[in-house]
């Protein structure tokens, strides 16, 4: 073990000595100013005769596990709880933090820091946090055993630690979130199914305080993917309407709408009164349909086109549609009144010429479902024909609306 | 009216919804050892151990419903806030205790097992790996919400107790009496046996398992009221089920004789003279209550432990993803189920360690809830009540008091 590391274990309880070698006290935690440092330790809490002194970095002359600390300045404050600082012992210690690379909850058990000598003074950085068994091994014998031994017995213990970089800590409080320069931005990278699960593991405050913070794109993402629609529910209802409503208009109509069914009537009405009125209009349309049938199922995301339109003009609607590229993959045709005629498989577009009539490319057969279709029966057809898209009509057989495997694999999902 | 009747309908529709944690907590509290107790105190003393009852149900639904609140409030488990407020080594100390306390509750509990099937003439060498398996299986493959539907069934087993107490044609004038009339008797024996009830009626792991349990579910604090319901009714449920085991034993063993019983099966046997379905009825609700709580403990053990210490835990991740939560929880069955199995093995002595455990262990967790209800930056608006807490700190010096005695005449040997 190189020699130049130093653990939070270690550094806790470690002697102070002043300048005449006459010991002032212990170290009782440390703390990082964050939005002076990202991981440099500021300042050493030292609990003296009475009161906590604080010490400044610049103040410490050497750190080594033989000596403790020595300083290099006699003139020491007394301690003042600081919002400005992440205090080690107190914020981080035992309590839950995201690993942004692990993509999972973990609880901190230990921090490794790194000793920097530049002949002046040491100081300390953290590099890692520490969370496996060799962690809970250095905490449980901490102060029982001399240090020395135990990090020769820990030796042993695999190591298991993540980069201070990719460690995500969480604070419920929003004001003391930006006094610790504390970022979300992080999460905001993750896969929305990732997020989702860490969200699902986390208590209501820390969930709460992640959609709070997180733009509401990455928030509507990771919502959608949470699987209970309970839990769905219970976040949305614990931020602000007009945070809620940000968040639900960036969802696809359908999802929207699922959520919006779970909640109580007075919430989601006041969360519909902050959208905006196109989706707002969207998502109370579907919000008339029982949950169990094919109205409740669809989503209102695709194109469609009038039946004597071309493949040209089909390039030139999707164009106009962009946002919904990565997910068609069907194309439907209507005609006059809006009543569905035909649908055509996308992947034949690439090798028709510009000119050719869409309803030349279309397929076979026409599967259809009215919006009163009882769920079972639209899986079903899924099963059945080998489905990726079954379009939905109303009486009038006017297309209102599409189904998409997606939907149909949470339906199965949650029997 | 109308209106009144909807919202009737809601509040039993989320009453069903939050059903589980709080009814299986409370039902399963009448374990091997619990039908034990209750069986030796109707079998020596008849109906006059009853009015303990209704001070033991007021205990019980004091306890869990401070920890199911916990659990509604926070999102997270009774280890999980341990080891936030109290650190790292308190909670590995408690943990390492809870292990070893609950493993002797398994090995009870599959002694129960064995003991009920032998009554119907079937081997434990066959009954108990079988038992074993099982109880593996169900919560590995699995998950919470089918396991929790299992459990639930398990709880309407439980009326077995009522049918055969009913087929011993009790006393039932004299039982509604002792009901209600507190009898003191200043014989050792009968303070013991008081002791006994009491200190088999709140045992440490049940504690964790509630709490854990609400989380998983979801319950949230705004459902919590129904939640609150939920506990009442199962804790009034078990205090009837233990009414009838002792009226049983008492209209059946001690009514023509009473003497003291060492086992389950004794009582079973004192049943006979009341036919082939009494003792059906009484045998095979104690082959239930054991195998329900064998599947419950080492699941709960496993969480709690793996919450507190900060691995992987779940049934929905997989063995390598966890690989401590599911060691722990195999190993715990494997040697439960093991010790029965291997002959000479003093399983009597092993009970007795268990019970002195629990009684160090219950202390500090009564007391660790109590303080943790009252933070208020975890509890917020929800923290105990001032008579509430007075009630909680009573029925905490009594309970610790109580089990403590219990200890001391244990470790002394019985009167």
């Amino acid at each position: 073990m190189a020699d130049n590391l130093l653990y939070f274990t270690e550094l806790l309880s470690m002697p102070v000595v002043d300048l005449k070698g006459r010991r002032i006290g212990r170290v009782k935690d440390a703390a990082i100013v964050p939005l002076v440092h990202a991981s440099r330790i500021d300042r050493l809490l030292v609990g003296g005769t009475d009161a906590w002194l604080a010490i400044r970095f610049d103040q410490v002359h050497s750190i080594s596990l033989a000596k403790g600390i020595e300083l290099s300045d006699e003139v020491l404050v007394p301690y003042h709880d600081d919002e400005f600082l992440l205090r080690i012992a107190r914020d981080l210690l035992d309590q839950q933090i995201i690993d942004v690379t692990g993509r999972k909850v973990v609880r901190v058990n230990d921090i490794t820091m790194g000793i920097q000598h530049d002949g002046e003074r040491d100081t300390l950085n953290v590099l890692e946090v520490d969370i496996g068994v060799r962690s809970i091994f250095r905490r449980v014998f901490q102060g029982v055993l001399p240090p020395l031994w135990i990090r020769r017995m820990q030796r042993r213990i695999s190591p298991n630690s993540i980069s201070w970089e990719f460690a995500n800590v969480l604070e419920p409080d929003p004001l003391r979130r930006i006094r610790l320069n504390i970022s979300y931005a992080k999460l905001e990278q993750m896969h929305p199914a990732d997020l989702a699960d860490i969200v699902e593991e986390l208590g209501p405050a820390e969930r709460e305080a992640i959609f709070e913070t997180i733009d509401s794109e990455a928030a509507a993402e990771a919502l959608s993917e949470v699987d209970d629609p309970k839990l769905q529910a219970s976040i949305l209802e614990s931020l602000e309407p007009e945070k809620a409503a940000d968040i639900v208009e960036e969802m696809s109509p359908d999802q929207a709408a699922d959520v919006l069914n779970e909640l109580e009537d007075e919430t989601s009405e006041e969360i519909l009164d902050e959208m905006d009125s196109a989706p707002k209009t969207e998502v109370r349309e579907l919000l008339d349909f029982r949950e169990d049938t094919a109205g409740g199922m669809m989503n209102t995301e695709y194109v469609s086109l009038h039946e004597n339109a071309t493949v040209a003009d089909a390039m030139s609607a999707f164009r106009g549609n962009e946002d919904l590229l990565e997910t068609l993959n069907t194309l439907f045709l209507v005609d006059a009144e809006e009543r569905l005629t035909a649908s055509i498989p996308m992947a034949r577009l690439f090798i028709a010429s510009g000119i050719a009539h869409l309803k030349d490319l279309a397929s076979a057969t026409l599967i259809q479902v009215t919006v009163d279709e009882k769920q079972n029966r639209v899986t079903e057809l899924f099963d059945k024909y080998n489905l990726l898209t079954l379009p939905v009509v109303d009486e009038d057989g006017k297309l209102t609306g599409v189904i998409t495997a997606d939907d149909v694999i949470s339906v199965l999902r949650q029997k | 009216m109308g209106k009144l009747f909807s919202r009737f309908r809601y509040h039993v529709a989320v009453f069903f919804a939050v059903l589980g944690p709080g009814f299986i907590t409370a039902v399963v509290d009448n374990d091997a050892g619990g039908i034990l107790t209750y069986s030796q105190a109707g079998a020596r003393w008849g109906y006059l151990p009853l009015w303990t009852l209704l001070p033991i149900t007021l205990v019980l639904i004091v306890t869990q419903e401070m920890c199911s609140r916990m659990g509604a409030v926070t999102g997270k488990g009774l280890s999980d806030l341990i080891r936030e407020e109290f650190g790292l080594r308190i909670t590995f100390l408690l943990m390492a205790l809870l292990v070893v306390v609950n493993l002797t509750n398994v090995m009870s509990e599959f002694a129960g097992i064995a003991g009920s099937l032998e009554l119907f003439g079937l081997s434990k060498y066959i009954t108990v790996p079988l038992a074993a398996v099982a109880v593996w299986l169900l919560v590995v493959k699995g998950n919470y919400a089918s396991v929790e539907k299992i459990f639930l069934f398990a709880c309407v087993f439980y009326v077995t107790y009522i049918f055969s107490g009913f087929l011993v044609k009790p006393d039932w004038k004299e039982a509604a009496l002792y009901s209600v009339r507190p009898v003191l008797l200043l014989e050792p024996a009968y303070i013991y046996m008081l002791i006994g009830m009491v200190g088999t009626t709140i045992a440490p792991w049940m504690q964790f398992y509630l709490q854990a349990a609400v989380v998983e579910k979801g319950i949230t604090a705004k459902d919590y009221l129904s939640s609150r319901v939920e506990v009442i009714v199962g804790c009034v449920m078990t205090s009837v089920i233990a009414f009838f085991i002792i009226v049983a034993c008492a209209g059946a063993i001690w009514s023509k004789n009473p003497r003291d019983i060492q086992t389950a099966q004794e009582a079973v046997e004192g049943l006979r003279p009341f036919g082939p379905y009494a003792v059906l009825l009484f045998s095979a609700g104690l082959f239930n209550a054991s195998i329900f709580a064998a599947c419950i403990l080492p699941l709960s053990t496993a969480y709690s432990v793996c919450e507190g210490l900060g691995f992987e835990s779940g049934v929905n991740k997989r063995l390598n993803e966890a690989p401590i939560f599911y060691g722990l929880y195999t190993l715990l069955i494997v040697v439960g189920a093991g010790a029965i199995l291997l002959p000479g093995f003093p399983l009597v002595k092993m009970i007795l360690l268990s019970q002195v455990l629990n009684g160090v262990l219950l202390p500090l967790v009564l007391i660790f809830m109590v303080i943790l209800i009252n933070k208020t930056e975890i509890m917020g608006e929800w923290t105990n009540s001032r008579w509430f807490n007075g009630v909680s700190w009573v029925t905490v010096v009594i309970m610790v008091g109580l089990t403590l005695a219990l200890v001391g005449i244990s470790v002394r040997g019985t009167p």
